[in-house]
């Protein structure tokens, strides 16, 4: 859900100034680490709410955190990104947990998750619980 | 055959009397001003007498991993050696602007936020050296946090046991069982390490994890 601005006329502000792009995991899936990273920074520096299908590996969230901090300080203006996983949360029981598992690993990966990336100077939170994801963008 | 099961036994009691003395490095883990810096203080006043490092209401006051090496905690009569660090707060974003409101001047919010982010670099780089790590949580906000939920995995993929402390209990907002359903496969303990509420659990849960280790 994305919140958008309301004027006095309570009509809906437009929004200026960034898109959002969809990647599939057929064009991550081999690509490594590095790569991996490098293209979703690329995206998302280009004022882009990225949504990924599927998500990154535990160390390349932290890597991808990593250089994010390692960028603030070198790219003019960027300030960190806002990021969440939507997964699933693994309760389902053990034949469903056991189904998920088994088509990651005929897939490659957690096809069943999306993961949502956006430049913190758009992307001001992304609440969630684990019922709704909100996007808030700043004004 | 005798021999190597003779062999074998020693080796196993050996094995564990010394795994035992080891020191445990016990890492703290969390986003910013959830408390982590309060708690190691905490434990390192009660069982050395010193302080590891400064609090603030200031985001990212700890800006480098601080360390306390040979800290004995006892609790019920067993003994734990533990080299505690503790770590910056792990965050997505850091704007200078954010540390404005706090009264700090535009010089040092630059300055501050620029430390922030390396120190959220040495914590990332320090995660594959932990032997166990508390992960603190702040109990009045939410805990389906993106940092909240790296962490967790990385630790887990890093087979490296977790406790899960939900700190600032003593604030009307704090809501422990949001956390326990967030996380609902670990331990979680609710405490104030402000207000040294509830440690004796925290020690309990800590000792029951460190078997793990």
């Amino acid at each position: 859900m994305v919140k958008k601005k309301v004027n006095k006329k309570g009509r809906l502000g437009r929004i200026k100034g960034f898109s959002i792009q969809f990647l599939p995991y057929s064009e991550i899936k081999s690509l490594n680490s590095d790569e991996r990273i490098r293209k979703i920074l690329g995206i998302v520096l280009g004022n882009n709410i990225l949504i990924v299908q599927g998500r990154l590996r535990n160390e390349e969230e932290t890597r991808l955190i990593g250089d994010t901090m390692a960028m603030i300080d070198h790219v003019k203006n960027f300030k960190g990104i806002e990021l969440a996983v939507i997964a699933g949360n693994g309760n389902g029981g053990f034949l469903d947990n056991f189904k998920q598992r088994l088509v990651r690993g005929l897939s490659g990966g957690d096809l069943g998750a999306i993961t949502i990336i956006g430049p913190a100077t758009i992307v001001k939170e992304i609440k969630r619980d684990p019922k709704k994801i909100e996007l808030l963008l700043t004004k | 055959m005798a021999m190597k099961i003779f062999k074998n036994f020693f080796k196993r009691i050996f094995t564990n009397i010394f795994k035992n003395k080891k020191e445990m490095k016990l890492g703290f883990y969390g986003p910013p001003n959830a408390g982590k810096t309060s708690l190691a203080n905490r434990i390192c006043k009660d069982f050395t007498g010193e302080e590891i490092g400064s609090v603030s209401k200031v985001p990212h006051e700890t800006r480098n991993v601080q360390f306390k090496e040979k800290v004995d905690i006892s609790y019920k009569g067993k003994k734990l050696t533990f080299k505690i660090i503790d770590t910056p707060g792990i965050a997505t974003k850091i704007d200078y602007e954010n540390f404005l409101k706090y009264k700090v001047s535009k010089k040092d919010a630059k300055i501050r936020a620029k430390e922030a982010t390396q120190g959220i670099i040495e914590s990332i780089k320090w995660l594959d050296d932990m032997d166990m790590v508390v992960v603190v949580m702040d109990a009045s906000e939410n805990p389906y946090n993106q940092v909240n939920i790296t962490i967790i995995g990385n630790l887990v993929a890093r087979k490296i046991p977790v406790l899960i402390v939900a700190n600032k209990i003593d604030l009307k907002k704090a809501n422990i069982k949001k956390i326990e359903s967030a996380f609902p496969e670990y331990d979680v303990v609710g405490i104030s390490a402000k207000q040294g509420k509830n440690l004796e659990e925290f020690y309990e849960s800590l000792f029951k994890v460190s078997k793990k280790v």
